[in-house]
């Protein structure tokens, strides 16, 4: 087993520790916490499949904007300190119950199921320079090219329609939670 | 990163997925199932990334899909949260048993 290989699974297990504590912490505060630690830890992931594009707009857009918005709505609605009310005993059963079957239903799919690069004879487990070559290029340069080309292959239709969803969101937001003065009522 | 087959990508986004679920699932507080939300469109993406990297190495597309769903990630939630502050100024609670003004 090489050092990437056991990089990879370190890194998986901090993912799904994390994720499973974030889920499972009876205090709201610390959910959130172990929730930043499993979205860094999903952004190392990135980084170690070299698409570091990706896992810098992880880390910029998950961890400091969204964690740092549930924290702020944590505080903003309700005592921090408190601990949340333990879920029913029959509802944790059967959650886990269906939990754990769906996830043995995917595992024998996946191992099922033989996946080939299509085009390429080289396999993901083969070794040497042919392997070594098939990198995607996913320099910021080249995604940002093709993000913004009009060409057949380009993505400047969803961009632009994604700019306008955002724009929507943010003053749907300000609609929903501006605070309406009594005398308006 | 060749040594590791595709699949055990795919079994760590699975897990994290179904983790994602179990909260949901449990869960009765509308910011820890919005965590969990998270939690479930991270592993979406994962997917996304791995296939693009081992199975379609000299195309973007996952790149891209990932992009757009970490964008609709970032509306989602600021959306979620001013419903939930919304909510916490009505009712008093944030908890979704507390929510049954519109049930029939």
């Amino acid at each position: 087993m090489s050092a990437s290989a056991v990089v990879f699974y370190i890194l998986s297990f901090f993912i799904l520790a994390t994720g499973l504590l974030a889920v499972t912490s009876r205090k709201i505060f610390r959910s959130a916490i172990w929730l930043l630690f499993s979205l860094t830890g999903i952004a190392g992931l990135y980084f170690w499949l070299q698409m570091e594009f990706i896992a810098a707009v992880q880390i910029v857009v998950y961890v400091g904007g969204i964690v740092v918005l549930i924290i702020f709505s944590i505080f903003l609605t309700q005592q921090s300190g408190k601990d949340l009310p333990a879920p029913v005993r029959g509802r944790v059963l059967f959650s886990t119950l269906a939990v754990c079957a769906g996830f043995a239903l995917t595992c024998v799919l996946l191992r099922g199921y033989a996946f080939r690069p299509l085009g390429h004879p080289v396999g993901g487990g083969g070794a040497g320079a042919g392997a070594e070559n098939m990198g995607v290029d996913a320099s910021v340069g080249n995604i940002g090219a093709q993000l913004l080309s009009t060409s057949e292959h380009g993505y400047v239709l969803p961009f632009e329609v994604i700019s306008i969803l955002l724009l929507a969101a943010m003053i749907g937001c300000i609609v929903i939670a501006i605070k309406v003065k009594p005398e308006d009522k | 990163m060749n040594q590791v087959p595709l699949s055990h990508i795919l079994f760590v986004s699975t897990a994290l997925f179904f983790i994602g679920m179990y909260g949901l699932f449990t869960r009765r507080n509308m910011i820890t199932m919005l965590m969990s939300v998270e939690l479930i469109l991270n592993s979406v993406n994962i997917n996304f990334v791995a296939f693009n990297k081992y199975l379609y190495p000299d195309k973007l597309e996952g790149v891209f899909f990932t992009l757009f769903i970490i964008a609709i990630a970032a509306a989602e939630a600021a959306v979620a949260i001013a419903i939930i502050i919304n909510l916490y100024r009505n009712l008093h609670s944030i908890d979704v048993e507390a929510t049954d003004e519109m049930k029939f």
